[in-house]
């Protein structure tokens, strides 16, 4: 096994920081020929653009994907409530899973690509997704439960009508976790071939000093959209009387 | 643990002591130490106390190959008596040279072909085939930025353009002009770095005029990976690789009918005040320790590491020791 | 043929004779080197003590963040516990440093903290802020009022009864905390790599074709957050023995 060495020194860039931050900037809007490819321009907007799209076209399809598998199976579970060490555990097994191995694994094992980086990142999506499912249904009042099954709903209408809604707060706090984790792990897809804004980061030899801090920028930018848009889409989303109510 | 047979250990003792006494006898008065010579001209790694109060950093890029080389010399280095730390796996070519440059690192073994390419602009077919000519115009760029290198290996590496036999039997490839009409239906996977060098991706469509359905850049980790599970047509390869003689049954790669990939020796790169603080041991070593560096040998110590996933370091003691450096 | 500068042959001193050379074949290959082989248990037997550096390496890491993001969020819990208005700003402050992906943040720090453990530790740490604050505000806040009172009128001062009553009383939900934001740091621990920092992320980045070394490593990560989870269970078990009795 390569054997490497083990680096604990910290090395400052002798370049002070407000123009480490002027380079990277300029990075993301012109495309240059930084000092280290040796004349094919990188950077620029076209290719910033480029690989945002890449990096939210993985991660919807990999949360698209995920939902498709966790939420049936989370509401079912809530609403009958049974499985709860399933849909607990699996939420707590979930954290662990170490991204980085998750990618290689599947590069490795399944091949590089679009699909194989949407399974993995699915994986990833699927245990908080189910567990916030299951545990946002099983909150819901019993009482409002009884009195609608009383009033003659069938099982299905129930969960449509009375619980979903009762849970959207919860249900959306997994989804938006989820999305931020996969779109935070999409970020080192480009191990795997899939080319995000990590590959900035990632790649310091194609892109130079300035190219890895504008990735880190991006991604982090992007990030914090991504996380204000799902927060302001649960607002919409909660009816009005779970937002009077105190959470 | 390999030993050597007898007769080439018979054969080594016969070699050193004539080397021994050339060295001695050429040498006449030595300079400073008293205490013990450096094996002048191959023979064991002689520890010189007074190279510990320097503390060399060894760097490597970030590859198999590179870093088998890099244990060598740091064991070769730290067996003359040097503090030796190791900063291996760094990255490309690009990082390697800044590290050097910034003295993050001492030095790193770089390809001839790599720098003239990659660092000055040379064009491929422009890289001298004479390996010392190769050398001295490398060093010369090397020196106008302040850095120098020694003497270079006796193998060399060059990139590839690799595929799986099969592929290469359907489809008639032997060299890489073959691909022509075929490559716009092939996918071609390579190291990130791939798409901006002339031994790369670059020269593939500037001087072969290739177009590829799609270039998908991935770890380099990962070239014989993608050819195996289907997905890559083409993988950009070294031709040192282990797997091309261990596995020639699998894989094989097309001749460079064009010269866009130049062969290039390996030369330790380094800065002249590094040269200064570590004294003569420094080079003297680094030479020594690489002169056992066949092609032959190269894709042994490969083998061990990349096949057998043996560590490194390992792998890099027990060249050391079978070849009589230390031990 | 290859396109090859061939050296002129130097000298090979240093010979290694012809045993050192090994014939390998397609069909002699041992499992490591068949890339389809999903486990090589010999191997893993023969190579396991080289992940005990790195396994070592990401205990450390995670240990040292955990530890700095505890305290800090603590601080801050306490500060925000009395002061109402801190609340919100503090939330939204350690929400942006949750969101912002580790790699991210990892090479903002590059141009302050450059590669290595300290940046490592600070953008680990950054991210376990959110979850440890807010379970603590809310283990905080969840003590009743009537323990309080009581407190009070027993003739204890404020600061008594933070100390002896508030977060004692908070401290399951402190420790739930504490465990989340562990387990994650393990599991993100391993892009420590990317910094130079080591960890487990190093042996699955090094070899990242070679299958059984992921699942070694990345068995061992996960190994060790379910240690972590277990141990601090553990300590929170010793902490609150009235739970224990109260048999909830």
């Amino acid at each position: 096994m390569a054997a490497g060495g083990s680096g604990m020194s910290t090395l400052a860039l002798p370049q002070p920081v407000l123009a480490s931050i002027e380079g990277a900037i300029e990075f993301i809007f012109t495309p240059q020929s930084s000092s280290v490819t040796g004349g094919k321009k990188v950077g620029g907007l076209e290719q910033v653009i480029e690989l945002t799209v890449n990096q939210l076209e993985v991660t919807f399809l990999a949360l698209a994907l995920a939902l498709f598998v966790a939420l049936p199976i989370g509401l079912y579970l809530g609403h009958r409530g049974a499985g709860e060490l399933l849909a607990i555990g699996l939420g707590n097994a979930g954290r662990a899973i170490p991204e980085l191995a998750l990618i290689a694994f599947m590069a490795a094992a399944i091949g590089v690509g679009l699909l194989n980086v949407t399974i993995a990142l699915a994986v990833l999506g699927i245990p908080p997704i189910l567990t916030n499912a299951f545990v946002g249904i099983r909150q819901v009042d019993r009482g409002a439960v009884d009195a609608a099954r009383g009033m003659g709903m069938s099982e299905f209408e129930i969960l449509r009508r009375v619980e979903m809604p009762l849970a959207v707060p919860t249900l959306m706090t997994g989804i938006r976790g989820a999305t931020i984790n996969i779109l935070a792990t999409a970020t080192i897809a480009p191990l795997a071939g899939v080319l995000t804004l990590g590959d900035f980061i990632i790649n310091r030899n194609v892109y130079g000093d300035d190219g890895v801090l504008a990735g880190a920028i991006l991604v982090a930018l992007l990030a914090l959209v991504l996380e204000f848009a799902l927060a302001g889409l649960q607002r919409l989303l909660t009816s009005k009387g779970l937002k009077l109510s105190p959470a | 643990m390999r030993t050597t047979s007898k007769r080439a250990r018979g054969a080594i003792s016969v070699l050193l002591a004539l080397f021994l006494s050339i060295g001695v006898a050429a040498c006449g008065s030595d300079d400073d130490d008293d205490q013990t010579t450096s094996g002048e001209g191959g023979g064991a790694i002689v520890s010189n106390p007074e190279n510990g109060k320097v503390t060399l950093t060894v760097g490597s890029k970030n590859f198999t190959e590179q870093i088998v080389l890099g244990e060598v010399y740091a064991q070769a280095l730290e067996a003359a008596g040097y503090k030796v730390d190791k900063r291996l796996n760094l990255g490309s070519e690009t990082v390697a040279r800044q590290a050097v440059k910034s003295d993050q690192i001492s030095g790193y073994p770089e390809y001839v072909s790599t720098a003239l390419t990659s660092f000055f602009e040379v064009e491929p077919e422009e890289v001298p085939a004479d390996a010392t000519e190769a050398y001295e115009e490398a060093k010369a760029d090397f020196e106008k930025e302040d850095l120098t290198a020694f003497p270079p290996t006796p193998f060399a590496s060059a990139n590839a353009v690799g595929t799986l036999k099969k592929t290469a039997e359907e489809r008639d490839l032997k060299t890489v002009s073959d691909l022509e009409g075929q490559s716009e239906e092939m996918t071609l996977y390579g190291s990130p770095e791939c798409r901006q060098r002339i031994d790369c991706l670059a020269g593939l469509e500037e001087l072969y005029g290739l177009k590829f359905k799609k270039f998908v850049p991935v770890d380099i980790g990962l070239r014989y990976t993608v050819l195996d599970n289907g997905q890559a047509d083409l993988s950009i390869l070294f031709t040192t690789d282990p797997q091309l003689s261990a596995q020639a049954d699998k894989y094989v790669i097309l001749e460079d009918d064009k010269e866009v990939f130049p062969a290039g020796n390996v030369i330790w790169v380094t800065t002249p005040e590094v040269v200064e603080e570590a004294g003569p041991d420094y080079e003297k070593t680094i030479v020594q320790v690489q002169e056992g560096l066949t092609l032959k040998v190269m894709q042994e110590l490969g083998a061990r590491v990349e096949l057998e996933k043996e560590p490194a370091a390992k792998v890099a003691g027990e060249y050391l020791e079978s070849a009589g450096y230390t031990g | 043929m290859i396109s090859a500068a061939l050296a002129a042959p130097l000298a090979a001193v240093g010979e290694v004779g012809e045993g050192f050379f090994k014939e390998r074949t397609s069909e002699t290959l041992p499992c490591q080197a068949q890339e389809e082989r999903l486990f090589c248990f010999d191997w893993a037997k023969d190579n396991i003590g080289e992940y005990w550096t790195p396994a070592v390496q990401h205990v450390e890491l995670v240990a040292i963040s955990v530890i700095v993001g505890f305290a800090i969020a603590f601080v801050l819990a306490l500060l925000a516990h009395r002061r109402r208005w801190l609340q919100p700003p503090l939330l939204a402050a350690t929400g942006v440093l949750y969101t912002i992906p580790s790699i991210a943040f990892f090479f903002l720090l590059l141009p302050i903290t450059g590669f290595g453990r300290d940046s490592a530790v600070i953008a680990l740490s950054a991210y376990t802020l959110q979850i440890i604050y807010r379970n603590m505000i809310a283990g905080l806040a969840n003590v009743p009022s009537s323990v309080k009172d009581a407190a009070r009128g027993m003739g204890l001062t404020d600061r008594q009864i933070l100390w002896k009553i508030e977060v004692p009383l908070a401290t399951p939900e402190i420790v739930a905390g504490l465990r989340i934001a562990t387990v994650s740091t393990v599991a993100l621990a391993t892009l420590a790599v990317f910094i130079s920092a080591g960890g487990l992320g190093k042996p699955i980045y090094e070899f990242i074709n070679f299958k059984t070394n992921i699942i070694i490593a990345g068995g061992l990560a996960i190994l060790i957050a379910i240690a972590f989870d277990a141990i601090l269970f553990g300590l929170q078990r010793l902490a609150t023995p009235w739970r224990r009795a109260a048999a909830e």
